[in-house]
């Protein structure tokens, strides 16, 4: 049976946390520990979710949870494992949530090598798109467009001028036991992904979208909007890779008008007609190459 | 386990540990304070469907008898939960 809001552990796990009114990510941390239960043995490294939860005496995680470097959330991760093994505790789930810099840009290669050796883990990438937690700087998933504090909008430049780093099909090209992409507006989908992922053995990856209302400059109560836009628009898309296959989970039937969801964050306000048209274009390339490439379900 | 808040603020020397671990879910502070806004549910409205519950990003809404509860310690009015009601059960007040 999948996953809904009434079949799910009642139980919260991360609770009393300081992360900003409406985050996405906390949300994302939240319903994936739900769904893992309180065996889940959680690695954070620097970062929101781990500035938000351990402020001694203040502590939110119900979990066992401890911080890591912040290159090294897949490595701890496979210490983790290992240990536990070791002493022959087996009902365990080890699980990284790191965010997007942690991720893309300096924990790239702790978890390259964790998919090559195949370890046992599930590496949760919470993507709000820029450092957020040490005041929106750039990283690079940070989408093409966007204001941050390193790639502001000024007369000649208007924001981040490179794309989104593509790190699902990134994890995919290891070959790794499962990737998925997700959305915190697509609960159900992202709930039955992390379960689906808890039972499968290997190296798991799971990019879930998780807006900030603080980045992006958006209402807290619209986090979710966004969420469900930004999927429906066409510039993020629910996805699977296993068994050497990627599949579409959903497809709008006509994409929003991605100059509207632009439009509402303030993060893009600067941006022209024609860098819409650019972020237009690259967004139907890129479904071209998902339409040849992904089967769709 | 959910985390609660508990009695005791450690504070001096003896009581913090010279190591890097504590206990999980330990809770010195509420959350309440950070609020402007604050929902409220109105029960003859709400069906149970549980989304509020779902989406909140604090998870201080949670079943009860078939319909929901709300954690005012908690909750910082970020106003989602208004967002997901289908069933316009759930409106937000200003903070007196």
């Amino acid at each position: 049976m999948s996953l809904t809001g009434k079949t799910l552990n009642e139980e919260e796990f991360f609770y009393g946390h300081k992360a900003c009114a409406g985050c996405g990510g906390s949300l994302a941390v939240r319903i994936a520990l739900k769904v893992l239960g309180e065996r889940a043995v959680a690695v954070l490294p620097a970062g929101c979710m781990s500035a938000v939860a351990f402020n001694f005496p203040q502590l939110c995680f119900g979990n066992n949870a401890m911080i890591s470097t912040f290159a090294g959330t897949a490595s701890m991760l496979t210490g983790v494992e290992a240990g536990l093994r070791a002493q022959g505790i087996n009902d365990f789930q080890a699980v990284g949530f790191a965010g997007d810099g942690g991720t893309a840009d300096i924990g790239i290669q702790a978890l390259s090598g964790a998919i090559d050796r195949n370890d046992n883990i599930l590496y949760i990438c919470y993507d709000n798109e820029a450092y957020m937690n040490t005041g929106i700087q750039k990283s690079s998933l940070t989408p093409f467009g966007a204001k941050t504090t390193t790639t502001p909008a000024g007369e000649n430049i208007r924001g981040n001028l490179r794309p989104k780093k593509n790190m699902f099909e990134i994890t995919a090209a290891h070959g790794i036991a499962y990737a998925a992409t997700a959305s915190i507006g697509f609960l159900n989908d992202f709930m039955n992904k992390v379960e689906k992922a808890s039972k499968i053995k290997g190296t798991k990856y799971i990019h879930v979208i998780a807006p900030c209302p603080t980045g992006w400059g958006t209402a807290t109560d619209e986090t979710i909007d966004f969420a469900k836009e930004i999927v429906d628009c066409g510039l993020w898309y629910l996805a699977e890779y296993e068994n050497d296959e990627f599949i579409l989970n959903y497809k709008p039937t006509e994409f929003t008008d991605v100059e509207t969801y632009l439009r509402k964050q303030s993060r893009f306000a600067q941006l022209t007609d024609e860098d819409i048209q650019v972020v237009r274009e690259s967004r139907d390339k890129k479904w071209e190459r998902i339409q040849k490439n992904y089967k769709v379900k | 386990m959910k985390p609660y808040l508990r009695d005791k603020v450690p504070t001096t020397l003896s009581e913090i540990p010279d190591h890097t671990a504590y206990e999980a879910g330990y809770l010195v502070t509420k959350n309440a304070g950070w609020r402007n806004i604050r929902p409220v549910i109105n029960l003859e409205k709400c069906v149970g469907c549980l989304q509020c519950y779902l989406y909140c990003p604090d998870g201080v809404i949670s079943k009860e008898e078939n319909k929901v509860r709300l954690d005012y310690d908690f909750c910082k009015g970020c106003g989602i939960c208004k967002k997901m009601c289908h069933f316009d059960a759930i409106q937000m007040e200003v903070e007196k």
